[in-house]
């Protein structure tokens, strides 16, 4: 199929960016949208212009780095799927493809569509751990029995790759999907308990200084989030944030 | 250094580690506040390692390529990790896993570092279970497990499909914390390009900021390189598109030995190519390989008719399938180990009997397991008149609960219905068992450089069992080397700080600066990409499932030609101090050229067959096991330990000859 | 680590609580109307009530206007802080994918809400206060359903208040569920049925408030 894509091209963090277009022809069904960049870039290269930069690494849906807004969605059209997951088939012969990075201030753009989603890091880092050092003689892993539903719940939150699409989809640029997904796994744990209260404050207030917009449960995130996670995480960390305030 | 001193203490084999470390040197607490290490890689090894390390007290400089260190490409193992915990009550122990191991690689791993492994095996659980790490759970709360691979035991943990992400992400957020601590230091988007050796020891990095271009330097009393695997030096293949052999290259160059470059492990179960666009291959659990039959027609005429979409699989009738596993291994079928799986297809596929429009793919079939399940079912639900549309409806359930998940990827991908109509398999390249070679300190031949999880060759020896690459990762980083690399920094209380204005770090900056400035200035008419996947081809081809030494001949023939034209024709856009990823790519790619060469040498030089490695000179001549695999314990029963020696067709062989006092050595037969 | 005194969260929890208070407020406002249709001299007797009672003058009204004012004072500080959390915005974009309309355009709603508020004081709350207050009329505990009556006898009035009783329920339908989200309630027992509840509620109160308009344009009552 021929295709006319529309890109977001920035040359670095300062400058300023703008949409370009460009035609590409002979894009099969089976081809990842990924592989359609490759294919795009190599063109490019040839022609001696510069490819176009974007996060991608494991193309496999796990790492989270890929990471495009495509035709007005994040990770595209798809659902349940990142961008390498995305297959050509999803669109049809002849379309135009909008192509731009997620947005947020709290994801600034490094060049065309790679972003820096440290602000995430610093967010697990002000709170998403469970204090216990490795010495080799911690409590047997069977000595606590967590009750089968904790635990599935607890995955389920756990599945979060850290992608950043809850980010990029929310009219506001809320991070609550991510940082409840975290607190919801811990929370739910029995290992979790000691440190509760605090995580969910600092983790909180972290990604309030990180200039992410406020939820207003519009329920974007958790449709465009490819690994399906529910905003019934963010209900559960809005009653540990009361838990850890009252 | 001429020979291999593995230094393994003395003393029976269960005893071993317990002595060593009631032995060696310790660093006292304000001592350790003064030394820095330097770790190359976050994944299952360098994150377990950087914030143990950081949390017994030391300065941690942690590196990774990807933005965030939790997107290493450990995140994407899926089935599990073994553990000898022995929880079902089913005769598991230390030997036992051991034992499995070291027979499962195929008698070519070191017996010490093997039994060390299943020795702190359950200590991982009970570590990850204490960060958080949410295990599936049977209905009384416990852990369960599943069998994995092929072994007589249930010790495989697992977290849904996603055991490789739970676990790094669990080994994320103890970095975290340190982080948060001020103890790790993480740097994010910076490829290290050199190491720094100062009087003969690792003393620190030259790494590039890939956002800035910028090169830096960096210091540190120690240097541990876990930087992965090297199976992209096939182009395609279930690693990460970034997953590269560079920091261990350098290193290799630096005059770490590079061990068992050749043992390389092809997973039977993946997503078949689909063309020649393709740029990764997806793997599927091995698990399916539970409930999935495997098969190819058996008249060349059907094949070519399925490769040319005029037939489907569906329309064979039972006697027109080969199922070929089922043929030639009775005793195991289709849960042979993953080497004799892979080889098999490929052996089908060679032969013309692929079922894709490439040519390479079989069938991986749940027809049976739906009827099967399903008459099961309606016993159970007590429908004895069930029709068959029923029996397929209650088993589809039951397969659709156990793999749900891996069916639904494989209809996002391929656009067709498993349940419908047989899936599609290949082999891909998927994990390397190679890799620097190092002590049983984990040390390698450079003092003070250390090299861990995948980047390092010791406990898999020519095959890696199934959910064994997460144990051993979390083992090296959470409780092997924070203890030996103790005993070696003991010595290093009264250094202090490594200075980075030194000739060597210059020297180092300069010649990493020379290949940058060479690759963007060549300008030639290729882009990186076009080398990348002739060399694939060339490996795949010669150096894959299947090796005889007029291919590998050839192929080192083939990739010095490769090397060479890359080096005049690379076109790489773009400039040095910026972000550009065809210059990280170009300089990957110029190290898999090299280390593609090696490897083939050392599938040269072993002229038997064992794990991964397969000679088509080495075979069984007669007998049961006629035309199987034949592994020389007489000739070959060693690592082959790799010296560079400025390039790589002159590299010179070591040899640390293995010696097994605690297992019999026995070929391996499936039949 | 410093804490700020609210987090957004901590805001969000707020304006839920505002806004429940302002659901229940509807309730009983909707009430009283109801009596004019269906009970004109119980309707006179309660306003009445509601007019003189110390309680609800000097008490309720006072917490009702400040819970009005920090809604929409909140809710306009924080529509300009999430607007701002995302400075250059997609060039192309399909919220309508993900999300429905009253979700995402809450402020629009409300700010409709707020102007009819605007002119509800207007034709209501500052002839009530000029009669008691500042012209000191004596009280009259029959005179409150006329007053209505004629209030509603502008067809271009009632078709405002119809208008924004539209805006009020396009609020509502996001709003009703939205606060139980926002203070912690959402399992998969029982928020299904408080989906359906906040449907019914954003879709029957409001209706029933324009009912009330409509009927009394209808129905003029001559004196």
């Amino acid at each position: 199929m021929d295709l006319t894509l529309k890109i977001w091209r920035q040359k670095d963090a300062k400058s300023t960016g703008k949409m370009v277009t460009y035609p590409i022809s002979g894009i099969e069904g089976h081809m990842s949208f990924l592989e359609m960049m490759d294919i795009l870039n190599d063109e490019l290269i040839e022609k001696g212009e510069e490819p176009v930069a974007f996060d991608h690494d494991c193309r496999e849906g796990i790492c989270g780095m890929c990471s495009m807004f495509i035709n007005g969605e994040a990770h595209g059209p798809d659902r349940k799927v990142t961008t390498c997951q995305l297959h050509m088939r999803m669109f049809e012969d002849g379309e135009t493809i909008h192509i731009e990075p997620f947005r947020a201030n709290a994801f600034p753009v490094l060049k065309d569509l790679m972003i820096d989603r440290s602000s995430f890091d610093r967010i697990q880092q002000s709170g998403g751990y469970i204090s216990v050092n490795t010495s080799g003689n911690t409590q047997d892993a069977n000595a606590l029995p967590i009750p089968k539903k904790d635990a599935d719940l607890a995955m389920d939150a756990a599945t979060c790759i850290g992608c950043g699409a809850c980010v990029a989809t929310c009219k506001n640029s809320s991070a609550m999907l991510f940082v409840s997904a975290k607190v919801s796994q811990y929370a739910l744990l029995p290992q979790g308990q000691v440190e509760a209260k605090d995580r969910v404050l600092n983790m909180v207030n972290q990604m309030d200084v990180e200039g992410f917009g406020s939820c207003t449960n519009t329920g974007a995130c958790e449709v465009e989030c490819p690994k399906g996670i529910s905003i019934e995480n963010i209900a559960r960390m809005n009653r540990e944030l009361m838990k850890a305030t009252v | 250094m001429s020979t291999l001193d593995s230094k393994v203490p003395e003393g029976p084999i269960k005893d071993k580690w317990t002595t060593y470390k009631d032995n060696i040197n310790l660093v006292n607490p304000a001592n350790k506040r003064k030394i820095d290490i330097i770790v190359i890689g976050t994944g299952l090894a360098g994150g377990s390692a950087a914030a143990t390390l950081a949390e017994q007290g030391y300065n941690v400089k942690a590196f990774c390529y990807q933005d965030s260190p939790r997107r290493a490409h450990s995140i994407a193992a899926q089935g599990g990790i073994n553990a000898a915990k022995n929880y079902q009550g089913d005769g598991d122990s230390n030997y036992r896993l051991f034992y499995d191991t070291v027979k499962g690689g195929d008698y070519r791993s070191r017996e010490a570092n093997v039994y060390r492994l299943a020795e702190v095996s359950a200590n991982i659980i009970d570590q990850c279970v204490a960060q958080g790490v949410p295990f599936a759970r049977d209905y009384g709360g416990l852990l369960d497990n599943r069998s994995f691979g092929g072994v007589l035991v249930s010790r495989t943990f697992y977290a849904k499909g996603q055991t490789g992400q739970q676990l790094l992400l669990g080994a994320y957020s103890a970095m975290n914390r340190q982080i948060a601590r001020g103890k790790i230091e993480m740097y994010n988007r910076h490829e290290m390009l050199d190491v720094v050796k100062v009087d003969g020891k690792a003393r620190g990095i030259i790494a590039r900021n890939l956002i800035t271009g910028e090169l830096e330097r960096h210091s540190a009393h120690a240097v541990v390189i876990a930087s992965g695997g090297y199976g992209n030096v096939y182009f395609l293949s279930t690693n990460a598109m970034g997953s590269n052999v560079t920091a261990a290259w350098k290193t290799h160059k630096k005059g770490a030995y590079f061990a068992n470059p050749c043992f390389t492990q092809i997973h039977p179960t993946c997503i078949p190519r689909s063309g020649d666009y393709q740029s990764k291959l997806t793997l599927m659990s091995e698990s399916l390989r539970n409930d999935g039959r495997i098969w190819v027609p058996k008249n060349l005429e059907d094949a070519v008719a399925i490769q040319e979409g005029k037939k489907k699989p569906t329309e064979l009738s039972e006697d027109e399938r080969d199922y070929y596993l089922e043929r030639r291994y009775p005793a195991f079928g289709n849960l042979v180990p993953r080497d004799v799986a892979s080889r098999a297809a490929k052996e089908r596929c060679d032969a013309g009997f692929g079922v894709n429009k490439t040519g390479e793919a079989v069938y991986l079939d749940f027809k049976s397991a739906i009827e099967r399940y399903g008459k099961e079912q309606a016993k159970i639900h007590n429908e004895e008149n069930a029709s068959s549309a029923r029996i397929y409806e209650l088993g589809k359930g039951i397969v659709e609960a156990k793999y749900g998940n891996l069916f639904q990827m494989y209809e996002k991908i391929v656009d067709e219905n498993p349940y419908k109509t047989p899936m599609m398999i290949y082999p891909a390249t998927h994990y390397t068992m190679g890799g620097l070679w190092v002590d049983y300190n984990l040390m390698t031949n450079i003092e003070g450089c250390y090299a861990i999880g995948e980047a390092n060759f010791s406990d898999h020896g020519a095959n890696r069992l199934g959910a064994s690459a997460l144990m051993q990762g979390l083992a090296d980083g959470y409780f092997v080397l924070p203890y030996t690399i103790g005993d070696y920094l003991s010595n290093d209380i009264r250094t202090g700080e490594i200075a980075t204005d030194t000739s060597e770090f210059s020297e180092a900056e300069n010649s990493v600066k020379e290949i940058l400035e060479k690759l963007v200035n060549t300008n030639g008419t290729k882009p990186v990409d076009y080398f990348h996947k002739k060399l694939g081809k060339i490996m795949w081809d010669k150096v894959g499932m299947s090796r005889n030494a007029t291919g590998l001949k050839e192929a080192i023939a083939e990739i010095q030609e490769l090397r060479a034209d890359f080096w005049k024709d690379v076109r790489v856009p773009g400039g040095i101090n910026e972000v550009n990823r065809e210059l990280e790519k170009a300089g990957r790619v110029a190290d898999f050229l090299e280390l593609g060469e090696l490897f083939a040498k050392d599938a040269l030089v072993r002229e038997e067959s064992c794990g991964g490695h397969f000679r088509e000179e080495s075979v069984e001549i007669d007998g049961e096991q006629k035309g199987e695999a034949k592994r020389d314990d007489v000739n070959y029963k060693f690592v082959s330990a790799w010296e560079y020696k400025g390039v790589p067709s002159d590299a010179q062989l070591h040899k640390e000859q293995l010696i097994y006092e605690n297992i019999e050595l026995k070929q391996r037969s499936y039949k | 680590m410093s804490q700020s005194k609210f987090t957004t969260i901590g805001r969000k929890v707020l304006m839920a609580l505002s806004g429940f208070f302002l659901m229940f407020f509807l309730l009983q406002h909707l009430t009283i109307n109801m009596l004019s249709v269906v009970d004109p001299d119980s309707f006179n007797s309660v306003s009445h009530f509601m007019g003189y009672n110390p309680v609800i003058q000097f008490l309720m009204q006072p917490i009702l206007i400040f819970a009005v004012v920090f809604h929409f004072v909140m809710g306009m500080y924080l529509e300009y802080k999430n607007n701002k959390a995302r400075s250059v915005k997609y060039a192309y974009n399909k919220p309508g994918t993900n999300s429905n309309w009253m979700s995402r355009n809450m402020i629009y709603s409300g700010l409709v809400v707020l102007a009819f508020l605007g002119l509800h004081f207007y034709d209501f709350w500052i002839p009530e206060m000029d009669f008691k207050y500042i012209s000191g009329h004596e009280e009259e505990p029959t005179r409150y359903l006329v007053e209505l009556n004629h209030k509603f006898q502008n067809p271009i009035k009632v078709g405002l208040y119809v208008l924004a009783f539209i805006a009020l329920a396009l609020h509502l339908l996001h709003g009703f569920q939205s606060s139980f989200q926002s203070v912690g309630f959402n399992n998969n027992k029982y928020t299904p049925t408080i989906k359906k509840l906040g449907n019914i509620f954003a879709i029957v109160v409001p209706a029933l408030f324009a009912f009330v308009a409509i009927y009394h344009f209808l129905n003029p009552l001559h004196q």
